[in-house]
């Protein structure tokens, strides 16, 4: 059994730590969107018609 | 099994917020990736983009450009995470995320790595692992090769160093054809044999800064006059290289005419940074230079950019 110490309190972060989050998250929420469609528009121009034709 | 205790001698929830970090808006972020040196990336690997043979889709070209750029940010967040010592102390740098406590070191590790290895397994994927292969070895090169052995060991730094900073036409030119040619070597030795003069004028007027973060860069190692010398020789050995596009035979008599115009003016005001040693002349002399040393790779890239794009209407 090992014993390990640490503190039960809940992280609270200030408020401009809170902010500087809600920047960060907004910014990682329009990459992933972009890259979702980089990836789309990737494979449609890679394939092109041939996407479609594979074996099942 | 494991046990978890609370005790009263362990950091409290704000002292624990506190070293969390997380103090870095997307702005902060986006400073890490040095974006006034990532348009110089993104502008070199254009050129080498659309001057080389093929009929890569405008699209993955694009991306391809865009994962050379966020590469050359990575390299630059890892730049400045291992050299946040001496940011902390140059006058340059002292505001950047780092030092100026908003983003932490580990933060900024994470942010180059994770950029890294993304920006160049999309590159694979969007052009060719040739393409990959040289913008990790260009990032490698910087991040370990400058950043953590040369920077802090050699004068001759930036000489070795300035490879990195030369080779995203090179990355450019082998994501539309996968392979290294002439023509993007060319490229890559006109930016290499700018680099030197172009830091060294700027490098005179920092000196105390470089002093002080002990940098052993020329002119602190060798003395202001032999860094006045190498500029000058530096300038002599870029000139016939910048005007090399022409002789070789893919660029125009125009930018032939351009480039020794250019060379010439180059030459010119790195016999003014030998002439003048101190005092006020020279600080300008130094500022001139390195204003127009700027001015120099912009014009010859965008001569040969506006070059390819008529010559690709006629």
């Amino acid at each position: 059994m090992s014993t390990n110490t640490t503190s039960d309190a809940p992280l609270s972060l200030d408020a401009e730590q809170q902010k500087a989050r809600r920047s960060r998250s907004k910014a990682l929420a329009v990459v992933l969107g972009l890259m979702v469609v980089m990836f789309y528009a990737v494979t449609i121009i890679k394939l092109g018609p041939g996407i479609m034709d594979r074996p099942l | 099994m494991t046990v978890y205790e609370q005790t009263d001698t362990l950091p409290s929830a704000g002292a624990r917020a506190q070293s969390f970090g997380g103090r870095g808006t997307a702005r902060d972020y986006i400073s890490l990736l040095k974006p006034r040196v990532m348009s110089l990336v993104v502008f070199t690997a254009l050129v080498g983009i659309l001057i080389a043979p093929g009929n890569q889709h405008p699209f993955l070209s694009l991306l391809a450009l865009l994962c050379i750029a966020i590469g050359g940010g990575a390299s630059g967040a890892l730049n400045m995470w291992w050299d946040a010592d001496i940011d902390a102390v140059m006058s340059r740098t002292q505001k950047r995320p780092i030092p100026a406590g908003k983003i932490t070191e580990g933060e900024a590790l994470a942010f180059g790595m994770i950029l890294s290895i993304g920006s160049v397994v999309v590159l694979g994927l969007v052009s060719n692992w040739m393409a990959a292969g040289l913008l990790a070895f260009t990032i490698f090169f910087y991040v370990a090769i400058y950043t953590m052995w040369l920077k802090r060991s050699t004068p001759q730094n930036i000489v070795i160093g300035g490879a990195a900073g030369a080779l995203p036409p090179v990355v450019g030119w082998a994501s539309v054809t996968g392979s290294v040619d002439v023509e993007p070597l060319v490229l890559f030795f006109i930016t290499f044999a700018w680099t030197p003069p172009h830091f060294w004028a700027l490098a005179l007027v920092k000196n105390a800064d470089y002093t002080a973060a002990k940098v052993p860069m020329l002119p602190v190692v060798a003395g202001e006059r032999a860094t006045r010398n190498q500029i000058l020789l530096y300038s002599l050995i870029l000139a016939p290289i910048g005007a090399a596009p022409y002789l070789i035979g893919f660029a125009s008599i125009a930018y032939g005419a351009l480039a020794t115009l250019l060379g010439a003016i180059f030459i010119y005001k790195a016999v003014q940074v030998r002439r003048f040693e101190s005092g006020d002349a020279a600080r300008a002399a130094c500022m001139s230079l390195f204003k127009f040393s700027l001015l120099y790779l912009s014009l010859l890239f965008a001569t040969l950019l506006v070059e390819n794009i008529i010559g690709g209407f006629l």
